[in-house]
């Protein structure tokens, strides 16, 4: 069987920034593999639908989802605590494609960030780009430092780091790396593809769609991609959440 | 261990639990979680002539106890399904439902015709999708328009029959009624009820069809109320679903006149809900002493 939905035990879950919250769920050692870009569909007590939030990290046994408060579903969430069992089914859809002997540019925009570690760890040598709307919401800055990668930081209003867009340094270092992975807002994410378009470099991108299953099973997450020159819907959860930037119909 | 099975228009399912249409696709997904043995059958997928891909998203909003979903009826068309999913499915132990939408008439009764040469199981005829722009539920409110298109179908299906009904309706029961003086071998009901969820700060719908159909557990008072006027009304057994969530819930439906039961919504926060509603109706009937579930279907003693 390939799905599984497990209680796993938590082992802390705090606030690292405004609004931003920390989760750390004992997954064990044996089992099914995490692919960096995949996301946890997590139970939430009293809601009808699971809340799909991407693995920020599946190292040593340790589940990590890292999440922004933004309704009630991430509020109740927010408020679990260590020793309570979480209702999780994971690992789903696929990730990155990471080959080795490529240098990787790995993007991260506000709440998009998190993937981008586990993603880190598992390239050699990555070009790590981080960036926010403020200084108050800037995470994770170490636990890329630990990771092997130096991040590069920026914030919109330049409260920290450099002032502007992910973009802007995406552009100044696209000469040093081969293949792009981001994950962020549908805007940032478009501009990185037509940027890497520009450039020629292939870009994989994350995307965001609300879910039901969670396993391609009833089809509501939609995205418009276009193959062999022929546009087709197909699935966030299943196909995704992660595509290729040029199969990605923008405005579809 | 008490007799779980049931027979719809003679075909026989090993326990009442069959996924509703829609929520389970073409059972491939979930079979990654369990047999499909394990259920008593599958509705399919609502299939259209032609391939479709549903509306934009987003296709789906939260509401108290509930969804709305506007999918728009996206599938690779029926000569896909008979080709690539039906061969599949039919070897995974359960009864397969092929659900059937279309925009006209002769739509429905060109699939009708090339299901009939299948080895499906039975077909279920949905004309009660509030999603689509031409056809789905304009077929299913009114009594007349039920049994032209009853009627029609019949003429084309060679296999058990069964009508999908629409609960956005004034009364479901002549419409049933309708349905089964055409030649329905069974109904199956209720469809989704039209909803909307709008975002208060950006006053955009949530759904991008503006409108969707709430099911879970919020509609499930109402699908035992219609289920029940229904079997008032009619001697064709009823697939009931609509909300059902526990054993409980599923006993409720059976007792107010439903032969077996779809579970939908349920599945996306519990992807094992069918196994463990038939484990827990299973308990019910032993510790009970009820020999076999068909004893509950209509059993409720109205005031
Ligand atoms: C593949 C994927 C990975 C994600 N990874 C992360 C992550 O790592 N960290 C993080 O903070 N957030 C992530 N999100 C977004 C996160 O799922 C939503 O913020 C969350 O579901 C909101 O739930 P809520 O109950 O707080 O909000 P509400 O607005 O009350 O939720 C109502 C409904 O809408 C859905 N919904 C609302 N916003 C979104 C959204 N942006 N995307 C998908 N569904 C949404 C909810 O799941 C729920 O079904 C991810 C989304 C997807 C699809
Ligand atoms: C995402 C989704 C898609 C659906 N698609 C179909 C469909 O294609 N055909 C159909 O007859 N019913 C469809 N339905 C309706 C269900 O089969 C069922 O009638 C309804 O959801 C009530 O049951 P529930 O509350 O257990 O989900 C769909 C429901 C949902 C939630
Ligand atoms: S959430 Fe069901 S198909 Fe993606």
């Amino acid at each position: 069987m390939k799905y599984d939905v497990r209680q796993l035990g938590l082992i802390s879950n705090e606030e690292i920034a405004a609004g931003i919250f920390d989760m750390k769920l004992a997954y064990g050692e044996n089992k099914i593999p995490v692919v960096c870009g995949q996301f946890a569909h997590v139970y939430v007590p009293g809601k009808s639908l699971r809340r799909p939030i991407s693995v920020c990290d599946a190292r040593n046994g340790v589940l990590r989802l890292v999440y922004q408060v933004k309704g009630e579903g991430t509020r109740i969430m927010s408020q679990m605590k260590p020793g309570a069992s979480v209702d999780v089914l994971a690992p789903l859809g696929n990730g990155f494609r990471i080959q080795s002997g490529r240098r990787y540019a790995l993007i991260g925009g506000g709440i998009g960030v998190p993937p981008m570690l586990y993603t880190a760890a598992k390239c050699e040598d990555p070009l790590v780009i981080t960036g926010f709307r403020d200084a108050s919401l800037v995470i994770l800055q170490d636990d890329f430092r630990r990771a092997g990668a130096e991040p590069l930081l920026c914030t919109d209003n330049g409260s920290v780091g450099k002032k502007g867009f992910v973009t802007g340094l995406l552009r100044e270092k696209m000469e040093q790396v081969d293949e792009i992975c981001a994950c962020g807002p549908l805007p940032m994410l478009r501009a990185i593809a037509e940027l890497c378009k520009e450039f020629g470099k292939p870009c994989q991108v994350s995307l965001e769609e609300r879910m039901a299953c969670g396993v391609g099973a009833c089809l509501v997450c939609a995205v418009r991609v276009q193959k062999n020159g022929e546009e087709l819907m197909q699935h966030v959860c299943k196909n995704g959440p992660v595509f290729n930037a040029e199969e990605v119909v923008w405005n579809g | 261990m008490a007799d779980l099975s049931v027979q719809v228009a003679g075909v026989s399912f090993a326990n009442p639990l069959i996924a509703a249409s829609g929520t389970f696709g073409f059972g491939r997904e979930y079979s990654e979680f369990y047999p499909l043995s394990r259920l008593g059958g599958i509705s399919c997928k609502g299939i259209t002539l032609m391939r479709r891909d549903g509306n934009p998203p987003p296709r789906i909003a939260e509401t108290p106890s509930g969804i709305l979903n506007a999918v728009g009826l996206q599938n690779p068309g029926v000569d896909a399904f008979i080709r690539d999913d039906l061969p599949w499915l039919k070897e995974q132990g359960t009864v397969v439902i092929a659900n059937i939408a279309g925009n006209t008439v002769e739509e429905y009764c060109r699939m009708a015709e090339k299901l009939s040469e299948t080895d499906v199981d039975m077909m279920e005829m949905n004309i009660s999708c509030p999603n689509v722009k031409s056809g789905g539920v304009q077929f299913g409110t009114s009594c007349e328009s039920v049994a032209h298109i009853t009627r029609a179908v019949r003429a084309h299906c060679r296999k058990p029959l069964v009508v999908k009904l629409s609960p956005n309706v004034t009364d479901i029961a002549s419409i049933a009624q309708a349905a089964e003086a055409e030649g329905a071998d069974a109904l199956s009901m209720i469809n989704t009820l039209t909803g909307m969820k709008i975002d208060i700060y950006t006053r955009r719908p949530i759904i991008r069809n503006n409108t969707g159909g709430l099911s879970g557990a919020a509609v499930f008072p109402v699908a035992v109320r219609m289920v029940w006027q229904v079997s008032n009304a009619v001697k064709i057994p009823i697939i009931g679903m609509g909300g059902i969530t526990t054993w409980e819930d599923a006993i409720e439906m059976l007792l107010a006149g439903a032969t077996a039961l779809q579970i939908g919504t349920v599945l996306f926060s519990d992807p094992y809900a069918p196994i463990k509603i038939s484990e827990g109706v299973n308990r019910f009937l032993d510790e009970n002493n009820i020999q076999s579930v068909t004893e509950l279907t209509g059993a409720v003693k109205p005031w």
